[in-house]
């Protein structure tokens, strides 16, 4: 038995080795000079979290990735040269060090022109720098902390920052007439923590009550809520994770918050409506997407997306997927070199580009993309509408 | 001869691991290794020590401690503090990085140690079981107060520690703590801890003052785990509290009841294994951790004793009759006479 099982092992590591060193050759090929005579394969790196507690945002950054693969149709033209197109998805588990670890395979390795993603802040920062030292373009999907593309010139992003989502949330709140606000955050994120602070600089009201949890293993909120709920608030601001929203907003309502409940883009899973039930009714939150709207690059994702995925329709991790994938091939086509500095060059250059969220043009100094945000509303059937559109 | 013999066991792992390095960088150098392959090797290598100090409270000493990434993370921010707060863009650090790197990590091991004797005194009175409990609420305080510290970046982390950890230097912290361990295991340090693990009244019974013994192994493994939290930091160049949690004790924990616990040779294959075999598996795509848990179950089920559990290569072990033998400088023992006369 023992020594089947070690047979079994040793089969299965050099079954693995077998595969890395087959991968790991036409590499070599790709990354050396610009054969004229067989285009070569352009190979772009995803990174998002495939399994563990962010598996289903990766689940929709994969598919908005599979709706401009499906577009491309397998060639990107570069100056009337068909090069084939490889997308290769590596799961990074949502966690840090498995992120540098699949930076270092992507670019090493598979000798990818860019990457794109990962979509948590504290990934994007981890890995960064692995990235801006091999000099390889990296637009992150939903890292909204402002220190991710401050790692080096390399690191793009496709997304808001914290800041301006929490600005958003405020303008919104003001506009709506409120006066004061109650926040329950978690300590335990930096993306949480982001969206407070930001939302406290700029909310003109009061806030009358600010409770936190830490980290998402958290199920029970009912404390700092009952707390909260003492203090009656005319807007309660959940600036939190996908995962703890929908239990959120439950407990909030079974607690006797029966104000309007703001909350950033992380809410923008349809998960969140089902765990939550009828209490995700009137449920606004800050998006940088609506697949109600009716602009015709918006209209044209949302229809091929659903085209491939009948059963679902996109949120925001695939829209922006989508949106940094879209910018990462625009620049391997306008590129003045189709080599990575080439690439980067390119995406630092994009101006007014029509992506389905509107025109966005890339702040060449922050490397962050300039364009508008709109806030979204559940109703009881967990169904998101449109409400307004905020533009920086 | 049989000086050469001797010099030969000696000398022979440190030359091992000398000639291991060698191949790694040639290797590295030849462009067969490329950055992924040392990124992989260099987390390996972290995960050893952290096992292996692990292993000296575990599989040792017989306690039960299930928080040691805090320990980790207390190595971690203390050496990043000193890198990168206190040194970063002096002119010493310039000149000198070898020298801040290394006080650094003795900073992080220190602060690490002086914990693990905090927690220790008042809670390794306490046994089995309790035991589990008070590091468990340890892991997670540290945690907890890691975020709220401003200065250190609070809940978003640490940025911009500079990386000076390389393959090297964790080669040689990793060879210098199984070189430790294995000296201190067959002390009679070690000899006490192992009595406390077989069975802690009679060893109480036999006058050793197992408190005693406990903290003294609780507080030696967090300084080890502390200076590996230092290199995990340099690698990895950010740090972020939840990087420390339950689940990165648990993994350690897995690493070593997997390696076979008690058993420094199971330390470091049970870590290797465990941090190569999910990269290795990533062409499995969505399979990948199935399979990787399966075989953690197979490996459960037919060797619950773990990998290596209760054997140790000879490298990593001292017999018996070799703590009697001549030395090879110096004087030979009295006694020692009459021994070899016996052997031959």
């Amino acid at each position: 038995m023992k020594k089947a099982l070690a047979l079994i092992l040793m089969l299965v590591m050099v079954l693995s080795l077998a595969a890395c060193g087959s991968s790991a050759a036409p590499a070599a090929s790709s990354s050396s000079g610009t054969a004229a005579a067989a285009p070569e394969t352009i190979k772009i790196g995803f990174v998002f979290p495939m399994s563990g507690t962010g598996a289903m945002a990766g689940r929709y950054s994969t598919h908005g990735a599979d709706v401009l693969k499906e577009e491309l149709g397998g060639v990107i033209t570069v100056n009337g040269v068909d090069h084939p197109v490889e997308f290769i998805y590596a799961d990074n588990e949502g966690s840090e060090e498995k992120t540098t670890n699949v930076y270092q395979k992507l670019i090493e390795e598979e000798g990818v022109i860019a990457i794109v993603g990962p979509d948590a802040s504290k990934c994007a920062l981890a890995a960064g720098p692995i990235a801006q030292n091999a000099g390889c373009p990296n637009v992150a999907t939903f890292a909204t902390n402002t220190a991710v593309t401050e790692v080096g010139n390399y690191i793009f992003r496709a997304c808001f920052i914290d800041p301006f989502q929490g600005a958003v949330a405020a303008a919104y709140c003001e506009e709506q007439g409120y006066k004061t606000a109650c926040i329950m955050f978690n300590n335990a994120d930096a993306y949480s923590v982001g969206l407070k602070d930001a939302f406290i600089e700029s909310f003109d009201g009061e806030v009358l009550g600010i409770e936190e949890y830490s980290g998402s293993d958290v199920k029970d909120y009912n404390v700092q809520l009952t707390k909260l709920a003492a203090q009656n608030p005319e807007v309660l601001l959940l600036p939190n994770l996908n995962v703890e929203l929908g239990l959120q907003i439950q407990q909030a309502r079974t607690a006797g918050l029966t104000c309007p409940i703001v909350c950033g883009d992380s809410a923008d899973t349809p998960d969140v409506a089902k765990v939550a039930g009828a209490a995700s009714d009137g449920v606004a939150y800050v998006s940088a997407f609506s697949a109600e709207s009716t602009a015709p690059a918006a209209k044209a994702f949302v229809d091929a997306y659903v085209a491939l995925y009948p059963d679902e329709l996109p949120n925001s991790n695939a829209e922006l997927t989508y949106e940094a994938t879209k910018m990462v091939v625009w620049a391997i086509q306008n590129a003045a070199t189709l080599d990575r500095d080439g690439v980067r060059d390119a995406i630092e250059s994009i101006d007014g580009l029509e992506l389905p969220s509107g025109s966005m043009t890339m702040v060449a100094e922050t490397r962050n993309p300039s364009k508008g945000a709109v806030i979204m509303q559940y109703d009881a059937e967990g169904v998101t509408h449109y409400v307004a559109t905020v533009n920086p | 001869m049989k000086k050469c013999l001797l010099l030969l066991k000696k000398f022979g792992p440190l030359l091992g691991s000398i000639l291991f390095y060698a191949l790694i960088m040639f290797l590295r150098r030849e462009k067969i290794l490329n950055g992924y392959y040392m990124q992989v090797l260099m987390f390996a290598g972290v995960n050893v020590m952290m096992t292996v100090s692990l292993n000296l409270v575990n599989g040792f000493t017989g306690q039960f401690c299930i928080g040691h990434a805090g320990f980790m993370s207390l190595g971690a921010y203390g050496s990043a503090v000193i890198t990168t707060l206190l040194f970063k863009g002096t002119e010493f650090a310039a000149a000198a990085p070898i020298a801040v790197f290394l006080l650094g990590l003795l900073c992080g091991g220190i602060a690490a140690a002086l914990v693990g004797v905090l927690i220790g005194v008042p809670s390794l009175k306490l046994k089995g079981d309790y035991l589990a409990i008070v590091t468990l609420a340890f892991g997670e305080i540290v945690r907890a107060l890691l975020r709220l510290i401003q200065p250190i970046g609070g809940a978003r982390g640490m940025i911009g520690i500079p990386n000076y950890a390389n393959f090297g230097w964790i080669m040689f912290f990793v060879v210098l703590t199984l070189w430790l361990v294995r000296n201190l295991i067959y002390s009679p340090f070690g000899r006490a801890f192992i009595a406390i693990r077989d069975n802690e009244i009679a060893a109480d019974a036999m006058g050793i003052n197992t408190t005693r013994y406990k903290i003294l192994s609780f507080c030696i493994a967090a300084f080890i785990a502390g200076v590996a939290g230092g290199l995990y930091a340099h690698v990895l160049s950010f740090i972020q509290p939840d990087s420390f949690s339950f689940t990165k004790s648990s993994d350690f924990l897995v690493y070593l009841y997997a390696g076979g616990s008690g058993s420094l040779t199971g330390s470091v294959i049970g870590a290797v294994l465990l941090t190569i075999l999910p990269e290795m598996l990533r062409f499995l795509a969505d399979w990948r951790l199935v399979l990787y848990a399966l075989i953690l179950v197979c490996v459960m089920l037919y060797r619950s004793e773990g990998l290596c559990g209760g054997k140790e290569v000879p490298f990593l072990r001292i017999k018996r009759e070799s703590l009697y033998q001549e030395p090879l400088f110096g004087r030979r023992r009295a006694s020692s006479e009459h021994e070899e006369g016996g052997q031959a």
